[in-house]
């Protein structure tokens, strides 16, 4: 029983987790259509419940009981699986993000390793299902994202490596208390790393296939990408799984450079407002930005896509690991 | 049986089960796959070894780098496979020996080894340092020699890569974007006066 | 064994999240009306019949990309303790490191001499 209950414990809390996350996602997602809608001056989804906001659920319902096919000529069992890597593997990444204090479902001491593992897991869904479709559209894409994936994901590593270089830790919990200083939200990483922070947010985008990154999914060439052969519930992880990996790219963007939970500024009634408060507002800013990225930025040509990240990003960030790592150095950083 | 013992069978039955169907797979991509499934496992093997950094950088490095590659020549190859695996059956006896003579060298090795019976296994993680650090404060000092070598093998890996499979197309239009900002009003546009029912030369 | 009991959680944490996107992935098989034809099964090309196989040969220079990209994983795979560590190792692990970067700086010249960025 003494070791049945701590399990139970966390049975519960991963439940809670994911089942509140897919629920803020659900509106996450309604938020970035009525913003999307907002800019082309359009309504966007008004009519499920008032101001649309049931509109998520019953898209839900509707793919729940839509006709789910497996094309003759798909490889079905990597066909079914794949759209099943993508949502099992980004919700996995949350395991490990703290809302607050010490709120995590697992407090890794290699943390920031685990989401860089599972985010370049991320590309496998898209191969797969690409190549089990056995289509040419989506095999075109599955070709695209893969390297162009691959490709944003070295700046991003030399990215967390600066914060790592100012935090000296992987834990994610350490990470955001090395930026708990007395000038707040100034001592923040974003401030002294601002050159890293931007190359992070334009990789998140690329990472997750976003605008103005999209090429996976360019409508105008590839028709949906790699979703082309996906219908009902398979379609659906797939989006879920696109929808979480944002959400979890703007909770990086959160903890290794905004401070996590913590309050812009110390002083008696901030510290009042419990810190989860805080993070969700800042996740949110950031899915607000990507909102807008996508709303007016025009999609990217594939060359130019790969010109970004590798002869501009790359060196970049590269450039940038020597600089923090030498004014750490030598302005008598590392001393302390 | 502990939880850490059941997790160590779960991880290993799945490691050698995934590794057998990477051999007998028919599809090359499905034994990729499996090999993904393999490494994973493997890196659940390290975990409970307490080697947590070696076990994400398995993945890292493995199954988000180098299986893509895999996966990349496998589906670029395009080799029929299929044709491949009904010439099996000829190789079967040789292999099968050689599998045979392995096994054996195998087993006088491993049956010979003797444990020190006072010899304690070294814990990956010294006390009140963690598993990441600890390694970080041997690589590049210790072991600085090997550190610098490792360098130099992926910058050997990184000129292969480039001598090996760059070829450049002819004939290719390229975007210079320096060029295209350095465009002013005066560099792009001509004005000329065209006469009437003559026209000017097109260059 | 305290790390095991940071794993646990995480274990347990995937195992449901995979769950429940398995409920999700079977229910339509389960729910939803099916009237298949062979025109619905087949695999879409603008509304031509698929000409032959989509598993074709594509250009190396993907396969290029991926192996670049693994060279600059492990430069990065190398550079996670360092940073963890930085502040113990002094100078000479600083150096150390100043000097590894600029081996593969080399690299990354001759690469782009070469080229081998540019995508065409």
């Amino acid at each position: 029983m003494e070791t049945l209950l701590p399990l139970l414990l966390i049975v519960a809390k991963s439940l809670l987790l994911i089942i509140l996350g897919l629920t803020a996602i659900a509106y996450y997602l309604l938020a970035d259509r009525k913003i999307w809608a907002a800019v082309m001056l359009r309504k966007g989804p008004n009519v499920v419940g008032p101001w649309g906001i049931w509109q998520s659920f019953a898209d839900m319902i509707k793919f729940m009981v839509k006709e789910p096919i497996i094309p003759t000529t798909a490889n079905k069992g990597v066909f079914m699986i794949a759209p099943l890597v993508t949502a099992a593997l980004a919700l996995s990444a949350w395991a490990v993000i703290p809302v607050n204090d010490g709120w995590a479902i697992a407090n890794l001491n290699v943390g920031i390793l685990y989401i860089f593992a599972i985010s370049s897991l991320g590309v496998y869904g898209i191969i797969m299902g690409g190549w089990a479709s056995n289509s040419k559209y989506p095999f075109l894409s599955a070709l695209r994202s893969a390297a162009q994936m691959v490709s944003y994901e070295v700046s991003i590593g030399f990215v967390i490596i600066t914060v790592l270089l100012c935090a000296g830790s992987l834990n994610l919990n350490d990470i955001v208390k090395a930026q708990d200083t007395q000038w707040g939200m100034l001592g923040w990483y974003w401030l002294p790393l601002f050159p890293m922070f931007v190359i992070f947010f334009i990789s998140a985008l690329a990472e997750t296939n976003r605008p103005p990154f999209d090429l996976v999914e360019a409508e105008s060439e590839l028709v949906a990408g790699f979703m082309v052969e996906y219908s009902s519930a398979p379609y659906l992880l797939f989006m879920l799984g696109e929808y979480v990996a944002i959400i979890t790219m703007c909770a990086l963007l959160v903890i290794l450079f905004c401070g996590g939970w913590l309050p812009p500024f110390h002083n008696e009634y901030l510290d009042q407002v419990p810190g989860v408060i805080w993070f969700v507002l800042k996740l949110t800013w950031f899915f607000f930005l990507f909102a807008m990225v996508k709303a007016f930025v025009p999609r990217y040509r594939y060359d130019q896509l790969m010109r970004l990240g590798w002869k501009v990003f790359l060196p970049l960030s590269l450039a940038a690991v020597i600089l923090v790592a030498g004014v750490l150095q030598f302005a008598g950083f590392a001393a302390q | 049986m502990s939880v850490a013992t059941a997790f160590f069978y779960l991880f290993s039955i799945i490691t050698i089960a995934s590794a057998a169907m990477v051999i007998v797979g028919r599809n090359p991509v499905h034994s990729v796959l499996f090999l993904i499934l393999a490494f994973v496992s493997a890196a659940g093997l390290f975990v409970l070894t307490g080697a947590e950094f070696l076990a994400m950088l398995l993945v890292v490095v493995y199954v988000g780098a180098v299986m893509v590659l895999f996966l990349f020549v496998v589906m670029m190859l395009d080799v029929d496979f299929a044709q491949l695996q009904k010439t099996v059956g000829k190789y079967l006896p040789v292999g099968g020996l050689i599998t045979l003579v392995v096994l054996a060298e195998l087993v006088l090795v491993v049956g010979s080894w003797n444990v020190a019976p006072e010899s304690v296994l070294s814990t990956p993680t010294p006390a009140g340092l963690s598993n990441t650090a600890a390694l970080g404060q041997v690589l590049y000092t210790q072991y600085a020699y090997l550190f610098q070598a490792a360098g130099l093998v992926l910058l050997t890996a990184m000129i292969g890569a480039i001598v090996l499979t760059l070829h450049h197309r002819p004939n290719v239009k390229r975007q210079d974007i320096s060029a295209q900002n350095a465009r002013t009003r005066a560099t792009a546009i001509e004005n000329k006066h065209v006469p009437s029912r003559t026209g000017v030369p097109v260059p | 064994m305290s790390v095991l009991n940071d794993y646990l959680p995480l274990v347990i944490f995937i195992a449901i999240a995979t769950v429940l996107s398995g409920a999700l992935l079977v229910a339509p098989f389960i729910l939803a009306h099916k009237a298949p034809d062979a025109e619905k099964l087949s695999a879409y090309e603008c509304g031509f019949n698929a000409f032959d196989d989509a598993r074709m040969k594509f250009d190396v220079r993907f396969y290029l990309v991926s192996l670049l990209f693994i060279i600059f994983d492990l430069e990065v795979a190398f550079l996670f303790p360092w940073a963890v560590a930085f502040r113990a190792i002094g100078p000479f692990g600083f150096w150390s490191m100043m000097l590894f970067l600029g081996v593969l700086t080399v690299g990354f010249v001759y690469e782009w001499k070469k080229g081998a960025l540019e995508w065409d």
